[in-house]
């Protein structure tokens, strides 16, 4: 028993205080700012394995960005990946960041279903679907709940089962073999009910956009209520999110 | 028939001409792949079918741990030939997956195979008829016995696979494993990008929790297609990212074994420390699970001296209080009664059906890439194998912290002997031209074991098949032998000890 309590003393307090505010250490890359240097834009669309740069203007679609830093690393004058973690919106379009505008990524809060707010502002119990997730998102879904972040201090869990949740939290790209599972576990969900995306395989396919063995058809159906990108999304992007959606 | 030192052999990140690997008839290849596996030191690293001209074109690659090499067989089966092969795994059991996986994807029948079922209901399988949602289930009939379903959604947060169960009151006579959810197309994927980036990225993405093991493996794969190696600290900084990262899964899954002990105070402590390893990584590469960091013919991110500093001071704290919470956890009576002869896999058994990484060593079998196929880093910086005996869910739990503390003293040897300056490494490069008519194998001791990429080039140097195996393919059934007569109840700590890959598995 002394020795238990000793570890306790030992570790001491581990959460972190203020989720909103927390200062990240490059190398790591959250939200990026494209500058109005002029480049080759040619080559800075070519350079991204996922497309996810466009151009006139020149644009990064995070929904479709891994962060992988490439482009940066080629056009370190045009692109600087902030560490801005703050990346969710619940609206598709403001996932694109332009070129001059550097401002955080934004919500639309009066496009937010006026339930949700009334329902879960003070408790949000979600069921989450791995569909063709690769362990990543699903690792950090994990972490959110663990003592460092501790989401659960704002009422905010995953359950073990859709009876019990008011929204589905999917990760992956949503594979055909997955596509039945799914709708089951979605339909099983009690109105109202969400349904968030997490991580650019879920947002957009990722890497495995285009692949035979994917059935993204569930997406079409619905709307989405909310899009955490990340590749995998990191559990401060996640939480901030959630909250942004709900309160 | 051919004398076994006339068959092609090369080493780990070698690269061999298609016409120089030994091509046999059927007969030969089976009497000789049973005559190589009588070797307990010889086992199977991937049998693999890919179509070539006018059939299949079959490669299996047997690692020869003794004398680290790497056997090469061949052997060709014309599709105007009746499609049935006569079974290898009547007599060699490990290869039931391989024979598996073939029957699936093309159709050929292989005879008395004792266990010829779907694998992953890949969408480019040769039965399309044959529907992930009516498997054929292994069944008992008695009134006596009842079937348990769960999956493929679970009720944590996991990845989806579907165990049946067949029990006895609460006793489990058999569990049936049904994979297949979360199959991507990942390995034709490969073929279709053809762009090296977007490789990579694929290759991150095979299974998010051990990405750098798969990246290295793809990189090195690669990198010998090509002729071009890269600088000796990029080897050394790769083999550096795999133990840290065999000491986070480690330090989660002793955690995620402790939550499901019911024991919140391991729970709690060994999760935050794995967030002090995974934090470092991404200090390093700007992301937790090491994504961005291996790349194609070098990297963006060389180690610096003031990341050794952070790395050192990082470890020093991490271990004063991992043996501190280790201390309390292991010798607590509820915890080895509940971990004590649980899902126990015999040595027997584990040879048997050919496991890799923790559940081979579990029993008591030394089979580590490290030590026995070592890639530079490991030839320069050795490493000793470490084994349990008892092949149950203590002994996991037990080589899960001995493996974290060697890697400690690996890491902190490495980082006494080697300089570390940017200068020795380059910069990415994704214009590697590869070699024509080619075969590379690469194979590296991920944390979950072995895993073995091999790439195959046409006459033009384009990728003409890569083929993917993880080591959760052999595990998989260790996890099926663990739970026999076990209650079902223990099925959580058995999974946890595991923690087996499903989309390492599904691809």
């Amino acid at each position: 028993m002394i020795n238990e309590v000793k570890v306790i003393y030992h570790n001491g307090k581990q959460y972190i205080p203020d989720l909103r505010n927390v200062k990240l250490r490059a190398p790591f890359r959250g939200r990026p700012e494209i500058s109005t240097a002029k480049v080759d834009e040619q080559s800075l669309v070519d350079i991204c394995p996922l497309g996810a740069i466009s151009r006139n203007p020149v644009s990064i679609d995070l929904g479709k960005c891994a962060f992988c830093g490439e482009c940066a690393f080629a056009f370190p004058q045009k692109i600087k990946f902030t560490q801005d973690y703050k990346l969710s919106s619940n609206i598709r379009e403001n996932l694109i960041v332009r070129e001059g505008e550097n401002h955080p990524i934004l919500f639309d809060k009066s496009k937010i279903r006026k339930e949700i707010k009334n329902t879960f502002s003070r408790s949000l119990k979600l069921r989450e679907v791995s569909a063709g997730g690769d362990g990543s998102c699903e690792n950090e879904l994990g972490a959110c709940g663990n003592a460092n972040f501790d989401m659960g201090r704002f009422g905010i869990e995953f359950v073990a089962s859709p009876r019990h949740a008011d929204g589905i939290i999917i990760t992956g790209p949503l594979t055909e073999n997955m596509a039945e599972p799914l709708q089951i576990c979605y339909d099983a969900i009690p109105f109202p009910k969400i349904i968030v995306l997490v991580g650019v395989d879920a947002i957009s396919g990722g890497i495995f956009d285009g692949s035979p063995a994917l059935n993204r058809i569930f997406l079409d159906k619905y709307s989405i209520d909310l899009y955490i990108p990340g590749n995998p999304s990191h559990p401060l992007t996640v939480i901030n999110g959630l909250l942004d959606l709900t309160r | 028939m051919i004398e076994l030192q006339n068959i092609s052999t090369i080493k780990n990140n070698q690269s061999i001409d298609l016409n120089e690997i030994t091509s046999l008839s059927y007969n030969d290849f089976f009497d000789l792949t049973i005559q190589l596996f009588q070797q307990q030191d010889n086992h199977c690293l991937t049998y693999f079918a890919y179509k070539k001209d006018s059939g299949l074109q079959f490669i299996m690659a047997v690692g020869d741990d003794k004398n680290h090499n790497i056997i090469l067989l061949s052997h060709f089966l014309k599709s105007s030939d009746k499609q049935e092969l006569r079974s290898l795994s009547e007599k060699i059991f490990a290869l039931h997956i391989f024979e598996s996986e073939i029957y699936e994807n093309f159709g050929v029948d292989f005879l008395n195979h004792p266990w010829l079922k779907p694998v992953r209901y890949a969408h480019n399988r040769f039965n399309k008829e044959s529907q992930i949602s009516n498997y054929p289930f292994y069944s008992i009939r008695s009134e006596e016995l009842h079937q348990v379903g769960v999956g493929p959604v679970h009720a944590g947060i996991i990845e989806p696979g579907h165990f049946r169960f067949i029990c006895n009151g609460e006793n489990v006579l058999h569990i049936e494993i049904q994979l297949g959810w979360q199959h991507r197309g990942i390995e034709k994927l490969f073929l279709d990008k053809n762009n090296n980036l977007q490789r990579n990225l694929l290759a991150e993405n095979i299974a998010g929790d051990m990405v750098i093991g798969h990246t290295t493996t793809f990189a090195q794969t690669m990198e010998s297609l090509a002729g071009k190696y890269v600088t000796e600290q990029t080897q050394i900084e790769r083999a550096l990212a795999m133990e840290l990262e065999r000491i986070a899964v480690h330090t989660g899954d002793i955690g995620g074994l402790c939550t499901d002990a019911a024991y919140h105070l391991g729970a709690n402590v060994f999760t935050i420390l794995r967030t002090l390893i995974i934090n470092f990584t991404q200090l390093w590469c700007g992301n937790r699970f090491g994504k961005g960091l291996v790349r194609l013919g070098g990297t963006h991110f060389p180690f610096t001296p003031e990341l050794k500093e952070e790395l050192l001071e990082m470890l020093l704290k991490f271990e004063k209080h991992f043996n501190e919470m280790a201390h309390v956890t292991y010798r607590l009576p509820s915890i080895q009664n509940r971990f004590d002869f649980v899902g126990t896999v015999t040595q027997k058994q584990a040879r048997l059906i050919g496991t890799v990484g923790i559940p081979a060593r579990m029993s008591d079998i030394k089979r580590d890439i490290r030590v026995s196929h070592p890639t530079f880093a490991w030839q320069k910086f050795p490493y000793q194998t470490i084994t349990a005996e008892k092949g149950d869910v203590y002994a996991r739990f037990l080589l899960k912290k001995k493996e974290i503390a060697k890697s400690i003293a690996w890491i902190r040897n490495l980082m006494k002997n080697y300089q570390f300056e940017a200068s020795k490494t380059e910069k990415p490069n994704y214009n590697l031209s590869l070699q024509p008519e080619k075969l590379a194998i690469s194979i590296n001791e991920g944390w979950r074991g072995e895993i073995c990429h091999c790439a195959i080039t046409d006459e033009k140097g384009e990728l003409k098949h890569y083929k993917i195996k993880d080591p959760s393919l052999h595990n998989w059934k260790a996890l099926e032998l663990s739970l026999r007569n076990n209650e079902i109840s223990d099925f959580p700590i058995n999974n946890k000890s595991y923690n087996l890959s499903y989309c390492g598995h599904d691809l």
